[in-house]
């Protein structure tokens, strides 16, 4: 069969059980005794166990399969879930979720989660309250290769350990040779009759052949198991013999010492030191766990059937193909105008209507939930609190709110820096928070609303705030204000000097909030996507992000202006009001032209000048037609020829041989199928 | 090693040009260019080649030879080159032919000017023609094409 027909399928779909596993996770963790999330989190686990066995994934399938006998005890009451359980879980996950990764990446899916499986199996048994031992074995040796290449008969220090504590904690060991009769035509049935009877009894420790090999059948007749078993040796034994085609089957009962006989000494003794060494402490999470596997989709939740899914490439296309009918139809309209007849402007009226009812159609189907952003960052907030020693609680609000997928794939790496700026250092710790009287756990709000034609996100925590002295302070000895400045900059503007390049570098933010994260690249990325990020803080009560965001990014409302022949576009977004000024109420200021406007003095930009305009040029006039644009709270004005009116415009790159040309961000297409560049208002504001 | 290669044949001036056919996108009249301000002068502009915005030059002013005048045979050849689509404004584009990869000689240090890098070779076809092949990836380097921008800026 030609599995790679059923692989998109398979990441798809184990994309999603993972993300509800890790939702559903960090609900049970908040919610311990709802039983309702632990089926849930089952139902997931076995669908995934089952998907990947199918694939032939094996090591994926195993980990699960472990996760699964833990989650079966919690669901049946017979274990209640503490830290230690969580945190094995969500390495549990994090190891899957680099499998699934390794798959995509065309990966065999394979890793050595040998650590992991026992630290869960050291749970179904009850150990691991007993004992933390196995814990710090598994932290002393990170997923590497693939697992099972201890040598023959040996076990390796890992599995050693795990046994070791196994007998000191009073359970049973047990080392069985099982031979199957020369006549035995389906060897790895019967082995795997013989696991079953030994998982329903207690648990495989170590197995020679690895199980992978004996499900192969790539094994002789015989094969040995080392058990952590609940039944005596002579229930064992029966119980074994029952099964058919078995030749002979030995079972000894194993203590320290002929445990240590098993174990090369070595490594015995390096698994002796490690004991005591022990820790509970939680690993740092697995690396790539903060980042999605894949473009999620929505949860996986049963109510998600009545959607299909669509590959992207198909939605682009069919954006392409409409954002040519829609230049077609301005061109229509324009002919209709100059033709005058009445039934052919009826026509094209109609046809205009259909198609911007199309055209709010297929941006929808662009359109995704900031959820598929959002739903990684409870889980990162998490590891992120443990490992700062804070307490915070994260607050999702407006998770359903839509962006298109382009400005979605952009925006997680800006939202992961806020937040983690938040949760780093805007909220105190414990202490600083008890003696500042706030209560000890700190909340992070994520917010996400629609505006007009934007899409706000927020994110507020109730942390110390901003320093705006310090602030100030290290903006002044940084050289990005001057001194004589400062004082004019009112709060919000000091705040906003933590995105100016060159403000946050590890060394400068170490003084007011610790590590830095690069603010700066924040606004950067942001402002790229036509956007906008603003802060407002309180010192001593918290501090607000605002990042505003444009719905889309492949249609845009302009404004058409005329420099003598040449037409451009401007996107109306950014524009604060168009007006004629007298030539005579130009300022001069430092050799630099501005003008007043609305009670301020604001710069006025000659466009003719900035793209040489051979056609035009507005030193002859007396009056000057002029557009204020604004980037943040930055105004500045631009004289231009002549306004052509509002349209809406599609986007198109001038493509790869004409990059970064400053001051145009892009061209579209006109009515009349001449190419009209966009004028980039960010790159004409300094 | 022989092989047989397709080849467009231009004019630019008085020379005779040559870029292999699997290159060559399309060739379309000249039309309007929309002029982009900010970028070296060989850069006439944009068009609209249906529906997709395509960035036009003049490759006699890329090797900075004197640009002739647009005439009714003007064309503007549509190339795809690392990913790129570019349009060349060329004198005239009027013939396909075949050529044998033996006949292309290396070509020397500089031919009617322009440098031998932005060369494939020379093609000797009959007895006094000559076609000049570009090699387009050098003639579309963009790294030159910014230390040209930060010259003329």
């Amino acid at each position: 069969m030609d599995m790679n027909a059923y692989l998109s399928m398979f990441i798809d779909e184990s994309n999603d059980h993972l993300q509800a596993l890790n939702d559903n996770l960090m609900r049970l963790e908040s919610a311990p005794d709802d039983i309702s999330i632990v089926q849930d989190i089952f139902r997931s686990a076995h669908t995934l166990k089952g998907m990947s066995a199918t694939m032939g994934f094996e090591d994926l399938a195993s980990l699960t399969h472990e996760m699964e006998n833990v989650l079966d005890l919690v669901r049946n009451s017979k274990l209640s879930m503490d830290d230690f359980i969580f945190d094995t879980l969500f390495k549990g996950l994090d190891a899957l979720e680099s499998m699934v990764e390794d798959v995509v990446q065309g990966g065999t899916g394979k890793a050595d989660v040998t650590a992991i499986v026992a630290n869960l199996s050291s749970i179904v048994k009850g150990e691991h309250k007993s004992g933390k031992a196995v814990a710090a074995a598994a932290e002393t040796k990170p997923a590497a290769n693939s697992a099972g290449n201890a040598e023959a008969g040996l076990l390796d220090q890992f599995q050693s350990s795990v046994l070791k504590q196994s007998i000191e904690s009073g359970h049973q060991v047990l080392y069985i040779k099982v031979t199957l009769t020369e006549t035995c035509v389906l060897k790895a049935a019967r082995s795997y009759m013989v696991f079953e009877v030994l998982e329903n009894t207690g648990e495989v420790v170590k197995s020679e052949p690895s199980v992978q090999d004996l499900e192969q059948e790539k094994f002789d007749r015989s094969f040995t198991v080392f058990t952590i078993s609940t039944i005596s040796p002579e229930e064992m034994i029966a119980k074994i013999n029952s099964i058919s085609e078995i030749e002979s089957v030995e079972v000894l009962p194993l203590d320290e010492e002929s445990l240590a006989n098993l174990s090369s000494s070595g490594q015995q003794q390096t698994a002796a030191a490690a004991a005591p060494a022990a820790t509970t402490e939680e690993a740092k999470p697995a690396a790539g766990s903060a980042k999605p596997a894949a473009p999620a989709k929505t949860n996986g939740a049963p109510v998600a059937n009545r959607t299909i899914r669509v590959d992207i490439e198909r939605l682009d296309s069919l954006m392409n193909l409409f954002s040519e009918m829609l230049i077609d139809r301005v061109r229509l309209e324009q002919l209709a105008s100059e033709i005058k007849r009445q039934d052919l402007i009826e026509t094209v009226e109609h046809m205009a209507r259909v198609s911007s009812d199309l055209q709010n159609i297929v941006l929808k189907l662009r359109m995704v939930p900031v959820d598929t952003v959002f739903n990684r960052f409870p889980r990162m907030v998490r590891d992120l609190a443990k490992s700062l020693d804070k307490k915070i609680d994260l607050i999702i609000t407006g998770a359903d709110t839509e962006l298109d997928r382009t400005v979605i794939d952009e925006i997680g790496d800006p939202l992961v820096h806020l937040l983690r700026n938040s949760v780093d250092h805007g909220i105190e710790t414990v202490n600083e928070r008890i003696a500042a009287g706030k209560p000890e756990t700190g909340t992070v709000h994520l917010r996400a609303f629609h505006s007009g034609n934007h899409v706000f996100i927020e994110v507020e925590e109730d942390g110390k705030g901003i320093n705006s002295e310090k602030v100030l302070e290290k903006a002044i000895s940084k050289g990005i204000v001057k001194p004589e400045e400062a004082n004019k900059l009112s709060q919000d503007e000091i705040n906003m000097l933590i995105f100016a390049p060159g403000f946050s570098t590890a060394e400068v933010i170490s003084d007011i909030s610790g590590r830095g994260v690069g603010l700066d690249v924040v606004r950067t990325k942001i402002t790229s996507l036509g956007g906008n990020v603003t802060v407002t803080s309180v010192q001593g009560k918290g501090t607000k992000f605002s990042v505003q965001l444009p719905l889309t990014l492949s249609i845009i409302s302009a404004m058409l202006i005329k420099l003598g022949d040449e037409k451009f576009a401007l996107p109306l977004s950014s524009i604060v009001e168009t007006a004629i000024i007298q030539r005579s109420s130009i300022l001069s200021v430092h050799g630099n032209e501005m003008i007043k406007f609305r009670n301020a003095v604001i710069p006025l930009i000659s466009l003719s000048k900035l793209f040489n305009s051979p056609s035009y040029s507005e030193e002859t006039e007396e009056e000057h037609e002029i557009i204020v644009i604004q980037k943040g709270d930055k105004w500045a004005a631009m004289i231009i020829d002549e306004f052509i009116g509002q349209s809406e415009i599609v986007l198109k790159s001038l493509g790869k041989y004409l990059t970064n040309i400053s001051g145009i961000s892009g061209a579209t297409i006109l009515g009349d199928g001449q190419v009209a560049l966009i004028i980039d208002p960010n790159a004409l504001i300094k | 090693m022989s092989e047989e290669l397709k080849v467009i044949v231009f004019g630019i001036g008085n020379e005779e040009y040559g870029i292999e056919v699997d290159k060559v996108r399309t060739i379309e009249r000249m039309s309007p260019i929309t002029r982009v301000p900010k970028t070296p002068s060989f850069i006439k502009g944009v068009i609209n080649l249906r529906g997709v915005v395509v960035p036009v030059i003049n490759l006699s002013g890329r090797f900075n030879l004197p640009e002739s005048e647009v005439t009714e045979h003007t064309r503007i050849i549509v190339v795809a080159v690392n990913e790129m689509e570019v349009g060349f404004i060329v004198d005239t584009a009027n013939d396909v032919i075949d050529i044998n990869s033996d006949i292309i000689d290396t070509p020397p240090e500089i031919v009617g000017g322009i440098q031998a890098k932005y060369l494939d070779g020379i093609a000797k076809i009959g007895d006094d023609r000559l076609l000049i092949m570009l090699n387009l990836s050098e003639v579309l380097n963009k790294t030159e094409v910014v230390q040209l921008e930060q010259l003329e800026v």
